[in-house]
């Protein structure tokens, strides 16, 4: 489905800490074409600071209470001028929102098991993910890891959909302390005949660290990255990750048209 | 109401053209908008052989502006005769390929490799990437570099070839004066602003080059002069760019003297910015009774504005 650009109305600016925040926008258009791993490219309307949009994967697609598709919500971390921007923004509010891009997850169904492995922000893709798995019963667990319990967030969201939780935080506030690497790679340890498809979003190191791990114990991988992403279409060549097929020379390829969810076993990492 | 403009022996049906470096191949963006609606549609720069540009990260947003070294990343000019054009001539779409060259050779071989193919309409030849050592700004910042260039490319192909020229020299002007003189059949202008930022936390570089080419509305004011400048000196037409987002920003390069217009940077803010325009030029011209759009090209009246008042409508 091509992309629509919608002026998007704010209907809710969820302050879930003083740097997360859930940001509801009317764009039922946006949200009826979206699949779990897209995301759309944002700015306030009508500003030229920020110029550029920014990347936000789609955290969940909004519905009314008679299940019509309202719009979408981005899972958003105040860390620059442009998040601040979007942190601050008040019902009413408009918000230029183009969408949705790139490739999504390839889903698995049973007996092959789901596990999402989460990272802070990198929580974000994995909403729709979870409900989409939940719908074909396939058999999922979210392993999530935050600084402290207080960023741990929509956990009775993904619980109501029957995802397992492991939880790791580096503060030990709350399940694991540490990694979420270390909860995972004793899952792996004992992964199943019918194995997992190991989803990861999350820092860097964090992705570089599972896909090493899901290769490790031959495990398939799916990792969304996040790059510095110029227009989110293609134009502007900004966002290349260098990605390796076989035994080819890595090439720098656009994470906003062939990714933002590649096969962790072809990423090349630094 | 009649939009077109001749560049040349060339006639566009409006004078949108996306810039260099901004639209992929074209084919990225079909989607969204048709290409052929567009004036024309100007290439990445390509080189003959394949280039994998410079590690990321590749551009930081400034005021009103960003900064790129992308590095000229392409897929070389056999491929994208190859694999591209077929496409874009599918598409109905008018093409120009800007041209890169690492020597005088080089330029020249790229264009015969193009006036073999079929399906380009023109040849934009840049001689004023900053982001890379080799890639033709040696040509782009010297005179006689500029006019060497540009006759050996011009004897090489029957195509239209419209140098592309950098801001970074004292005089513009002089170097619309020497592809002229070297056989151009119009010019485009500007190429973007050698710049840069620094991460003051990091005391590090923004971008992976450390400087690189700095586009959008900030640079617009320079533009805009550069091509007056320009067209009070050249008589063949000028392609004029610089951080064009809508109607009134096409319509003032237009003004300055400019023929057609480029939008990049505006293009990765709203890829759907050419209706819009579009839009906005045929609103502007229903306003203020212009039948041909090309009676605009150097309109402008630069006679001294006499009173304290602030000139009103302007919408900088």
């Amino acid at each position: 489905m091509p992309p629509v650009d919608v002026d998007a109305t704010v209907m809710a600016n969820l302050r879930l800490s003083r740097e997360y925040s859930v940001l509801s926008l009317a764009a039922p258009e946006v949200g009826a074409r979206t699949r779990p791993g897209q995301f759309v490219m944002l700015k306030p309307a009508g500003v030229t600071d920020p110029l550029l949009r920014r990347p936000f994967s789609v955290f969940e697609i909004l519905r009314d209470s008679r299940g019509a598709i309202t719009g979408v919500s981005i899972l958003n971390k105040r860390a620059g001028r442009s998040t601040k921007r979007l942190y601050d923004l008040e019902v009413g509010d408009v918000v230029s929102c183009l969408g949705p891009l790139g490739l999504p997850f390839t889903p698995v169904s049973a007996p092959r098991q789901a596990w999402m492995v989460a990272g802070g922000v990198g929580l974000a893709p994995f909403a729709t993910l979870a409900e989409s798995l939940a719908a074909s019963g396939t058999p999922t667990t979210l392993f999530y890891g935050a600084r402290t319990s207080d960023e741990l967030f929509y956990l009775d969201f993904f619980g109501r959909l029957g995802v397992t939780l492991v939880l790791a935080t580096e503060d030990g506030g709350r399940g694991v302390k540490g990694r979420v690497t270390a909860p995972l790679e004793q899952a792996l340890k004992s992964v199943g005949a019918d194995g997992a498809m190991v989803y990861a979003c999350g820092p860097e190191p964090m992705l570089e660290a599972v896909a090493k791990l899901a290769a490790r114990y031959h495990q398939p991988s799916q990792v969304s990255v996040e790059r510095v992403m110029g227009c989110g279409l293609g134009g502007c060549y900004s966002c290349v990750v260098p990605v390796k097929h076989g035994n080819e020379e890595a090439n720098l390829v656009r994470s906003c048209i062939s990714g933002p969810v590649f096969d962790g076993a072809e990423l090349v990492w630094d | 109401m009649d939009l077109s403009v001749r560049i040349g022996s060339l006639t566009l049906p409006n004078p949108l053209i996306a810039a260099s470096g901004c639209f992929g191949y074209g084919l990225e963006y079909e989607q969204v908008v048709d290409l052929s609606t567009l004036g024309a549609v100007v290439s990445k720069g390509l080189f003959l052989k394949e280039r994998q540009g410079h590690p990321p990260p590749r551009i930081v947003e400034t005021p009103a502006g960003m900064i790129n070294a992308i590095g000229l990343q392409g897929i070389g000019v056999h491929r994208f005769v190859k694999e591209k054009l077929p496409q874009l001539r599918a598409h109905g779409a008018r093409t120009f390929v800007n041209v890169c060259g690492s020597t005088l050779d080089e330029y020249v071989e790229v264009c015969k490799v193009l006036s073999q193919a079929e399906g380009v309409s023109a040849i934009e030849l840049n001689i004023s990437c900053p982001n890379i050592k080799e890639g033709g700004i040696q040509f782009g910042c010297s005179l006689t570099g500029t006019y060497e260039v540009v006759s050996a490319v011009r004897k090489a192909t029957h195509l239209p070839v419209i140098p592309k020229l950098t801001p970074n020299v004292t005089d513009v002007a002089s170097f619309a004066r020497a592809s002229e003189d070297a056989g151009a059949d119009a010019v485009s202008l500007v190429n973007t602003f050698l710049a840069m930022a620094i991460d003051v936390e990091t005391r590090r570089p923004t971008i992976s080059n450390v400087m690189g080419g700095l586009s959008g509305p900030a640079i617009r004011p320079i533009a805009v002069r550069m091509v007056w400048e320009c067209y009070q000196l050249v008589k063949i037409p000028i392609i004029g760019m610089g951080g064009i987002t809508n109607a009134r920003d096409a319509i003032e390069f237009m003004l300055a003297g400019a023929t057609a217009v480029q939008i990049g940077t505006q293009n990765f803010v709203d890829p759907f910015v050419w209706g819009k325009v579009l839009a906005g030029i045929e609103d502007y011209m229903t306003r203020h009774k212009v039948e041909r759009l090309s009676d605009l090209i150097g309109a402008f009246d630069p006679s001294p504005v006499r009173g304290d008042k602030p000139v009103v409508g302007t919408n900088l």
